[in-house]
């Protein structure tokens, strides 16, 4: 028993271990930013319930201290971006689907893949424990800069060390995913017949192979001048506090910028590309139509992989780059807009003359539409320089990213839950209980958000603690904290139907059939793929993915493994 | 044994087996690595203020050793390598120890080197170069102790696939034998840049 889910390499059950992980990891980054909220919102009163838990030298008094603040802001985004979402859309969902959706028995190396998510764990415990280090958790922020980070207390070295664990498993991940998707298709799936999920899974997987690597030289440079006193990012005469630093300077905090954004750009498009995949294959199925365009999406998102890997400066055009440079970063985030706005047009133009079924997954993806929108569009004052400089790291920033990732990217999480759940336990998750969570969480996310796009605008900076209590352009907007932490509160109370969904169901949910959606793809297929034995017994594929209302077949729907005329 | 096809033969349309492929991609990731800690050399430098000669600081001749102690370890897994496809076992253990022992070696004479440099007040934290030769050593090192363990154990507690599955074992021989050429290979990029420029 606990050998076969402990510690087996079983790709669902792997699947299954990121799964728990990253949604735990989940619900702590949403702890910490129910405390954030609040204190933005009450900045200086003590919190309410949980005042007592964080000891004197947090929250004396259950008051937030600047520090602790710093804290929570930093780890939020740590877990949500490396510790949440990203296991979850890759690790979770690619392990689980990809073979099944390919017909393999298996990953391509199990084993390494055992190996991946137990370092994922390890990475993520060093940062969990982090907080109990001398001084607290990292306090500088997901993106670490130096000066700052380089002369941060205890926690910041965690951070480094939990970061390397996180990378090496994702890279060891990645080189698994993409051999497996080159290698183990089954006979018969050409790569124009793959589901667009497998796509978007192999695009990404080369984006975290090649953008990680340099935030883990990045991470090992930190670590030399935290540790061993280099000054890789330290400038020479730094003032810290009226005095000048005594320790070795000569380097450039730019460089750990560069190294970061290399990274964290393509980062965040692994953080849309899965839920684009996921997103695809929910609306396909629910509109009984092929996709529109898909020979377009699978060109576009291969376009989008490779231009994320040279628009990262966008992030850093306060920092006095030339007019040269910053004119090719502009050029080029400007351009990258073009493939997204081609796969959520074809996404859009999917609907068009379907007859839809409005399942609780599909009303998640429905909604994913204009919300990523959005996102996208916000983006785009961001992307030009002229535009950014007022807006940069004020909580117009914050609101735009979060329209990407959160009714983003976690509602297609969340559809793909709903979509894939009778896959996994045999049984469907309860529709009820799905659409109330759907209508709350779409009504909070947005209380949230929106009020966060109007402060920026207004000028709020992003970074204050006590919400622009002392922040002169933030007065006539200080009133939306309020309404904001209500949806918080409200986020967090309407995820209980669907936890109470996610662990309910497996004994009270409707059994559901074989191929409960009536869908094409292998996953769904009667005749699944094993690894018993030497010989491999796998599916054997006809068609493209999405044979949906195919005018004269007999049901409206043709698996992908139905044997018959070949298209 | 498990059903993962495309373990030892290649697969007709991609013409790789799994394990080559798997190798090149993570290659790729090493290759994004260290390609950045070498921008953050030349950044670092290009903007310093001034620059010891380096070859004042490091020694020479240990930097030439080391090269000649690696590439003579490459030359050896290749060596054993071939002679296991020829079924020449008691080859193939030769090479491979004489393998093991030249990488250990330059281990040995790095260590050397580090030794030296500290006794000579250049610890990392003693100027932008200083801290960038052992970064940069150090990672690369690192790395040499990776293809060494491989090599180890394939030598000796995984040697049991070599009479249950000698296909896989022998391929397993080859794929471990280029990653030793990419650390040689990456050896000799930080010889030019930490050495001769
Ligand atoms: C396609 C259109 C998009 C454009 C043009 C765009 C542009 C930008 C720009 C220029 C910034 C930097 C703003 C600043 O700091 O001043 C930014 C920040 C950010 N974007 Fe986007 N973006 C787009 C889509 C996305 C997507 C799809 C995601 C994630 C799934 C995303 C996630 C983020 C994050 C996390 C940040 C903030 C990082 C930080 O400073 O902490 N963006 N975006
Ligand atoms: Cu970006």
């Amino acid at each position: 028993m606990v050998r076969k889910y402990l510690f087996s390499s079983d790709h669902k059950v792997v699947g299954l271990q990121y799964a728990l992980a990253s949604l735990l990891f989940l619900l702590v980054g949403f702890g910490l930013i129910l405390i954030i909220r609040w204190q933005l919102a009450y900045p200086g009163i003590p919190l309410p319930l949980v005042g007592g838990w964080f000891g004197e030298a947090n929250a004396p008094g259950g008051i937030v201290l600047p520090e602790f603040y710093n804290q929570l802001s930093g780890m939020h985004g740590t877990i949500m971006v490396f510790l949440a979402v990203v296991p979850l859309a890759v690790g979770a969902f690619g392990n689980y689907l990809v073979p099944l959706q390919i017909g393999a028995p298996d990953m391509a190396f199990p084993r390494l893949n055992r190996a991946s998510f137990q370092l994922y764990l390890l990475g993520g415990i060093i940062m969990l424990v982090s907080f109990a280090a001398p001084g607290g958790a990292a306090g500088s922020g997901w993106t670490s800069y130096p000066p700052l980070a380089v002369l941060a207390t205890e926690g910041q070295t965690l951070w480094l060390a939990g970061m390397f664990f996180v990378i090496v498993s994702a890279m060891l991940g990645s080189v698994n995913m993409i051999t497996t998707i080159v290698q183990l298709r089954a006979p018969g799936l050409t790569w124009f017949r793959l589901p667009f999920f497998v796509w978007s899974q192999l695009v990404t997987a080369f984006l975290l192979l090649l953008a990680f690597p340099p935030l883990q030289a990045a991470a090992v440079l930190q670590g030399m001048d935290r540790l061993a006193g280099t000054g890789f990012f330290m400038p020479t005469g730094l003032v810290v506090g009226g005095e000048v630093l005594a320790r070795s300077g000569g380097g450039s905090p730019l460089l750990w910028q560069h190294l970061f954004w290399f990274l964290a750009h393509p980062e965040v498009y692994v953080l849309i590309l899965p839920p684009l995949g996921i997103v695809a294959e929910v609306l396909a199925n629910n509109a009984r139509k092929p996709l529109w365009g898909y020979r377009l999406m699978v060109y576009a998102i291969l376009v989008l992989g490779f231009l994320s890997l040279i628009v990262w400066a966008h992030h850093m055009y306060l920092t006095g780059m030339s007019a040269v440079l910053s004119g090719f970063f502009q050029a080029t985030t400007l351009i990258i807009s073009i493939p997204s706005v081609i796969v959520l047009s074809s996404l859009v133009l999917s609907l068009h003359g379907g007859s839809i079924r409005f399942t609780t997954p599909m009303l998640f993806a429905l909604a994913f539409l204009p919300m990523f929108g959005i996102g996208g569009l916000t983006g785009l004052p961001l992307g030009l320089a002229s535009t950014d400089i007022p807006l940069h790291d004020t909580n117009y920033v914050v609101g735009h990213f979060h329209y990407v990732v959160a009714p983003g990217t976690m509602f297609a999480l969340f559809a793909g839950i709903y979509h894939w759940y009778p896959r996994v336990t045999g049984r469907l998750l309860d529709d009820w209980l799905g659409r109330v969570h759907f209508a709350g969480s779409l009504v909070c996310m947005n209380v949230i958000f929106w009020p966060m796009l109007v402060q920026g605008l207004a000028g709020v900076n992003r970074r204050l603690y006590d919400g622009g209590l002392q922040y002169a352009l933030a007065q006539d907007v200080l009133g939306l904290n309020v309404p904001m932490w209500l949806g918080a509160v409200g986020l967090g109370l309407f995820q209980l139907p669907f936890i109470v969904n996610v662990f309910g169901s497996p004994w009270f949910g409707r059994v559901a059939g074989r191929n409960p959606w009536d869908a094409t793809t292998l996953e769904w297929s009667a005749a699944p793929a094993t690894v018993e034995g030497a010989a491999f017994q796998g599916p054997q594929v006809f068609r493209p993915a999405y044979e949906y209302s195919v005018p004269g077949a007999p049901h409206d729907f043709l698996p992908q493994d139905a044997p018959g005329e070949a298209r | 044994m498990t059903g993962i096809p495309w373990a030892v033969e290649r697969r007709p349309d991609t013409g790789v087996t799994n394990a080559t492929l798997g190798l090149w991609l993570f290659l790729a990731a090493e290759v994004m690595f260290f390609g950045s800690l070498v921008s953050a050399y030349a950044l670092l430098r290009s903007g310093a203020d001034g620059w010891p000669v380096q070859r004042e600081v490091v020694r020479l001749p240990l930097g030439i050793l080391d090269t000649l102690l690696l590439l003579g370890a490459t030359a050896a897994t290749l060596r054993a390598s071939r002679a296991l496809h020829t079924g020449a076992t008691a080859s193939y253990r030769g090479w491979t120890g004489a393998a093991l022992a030249l990488g250990a070696a330059f281990l040995g004479a790095s260590a050397l080197e580090w030794a030296g440099l500290v006794a000579r007040g250049q610890v990392p934290s003693a100027s932008l170069f200083a801290g960038l030769y052992f970064t940069l050593t150090a990672s690369h090192a690192v790395h040499l102790l990776g293809a060494l363990a491989v090599s180890g154990y394939l030598l000796g507690p995984g040697a049991g696939l070599a009479r249950l599955e000698p296909a896989r074992y022998a391929h397993r021989i080859a794929v471990t034998a280029v990653y030793w050429q990419f650390v040689t290979a990456v050896w000799l990029v930080l010889v030019v840049l930490l050495y001769l420029l």
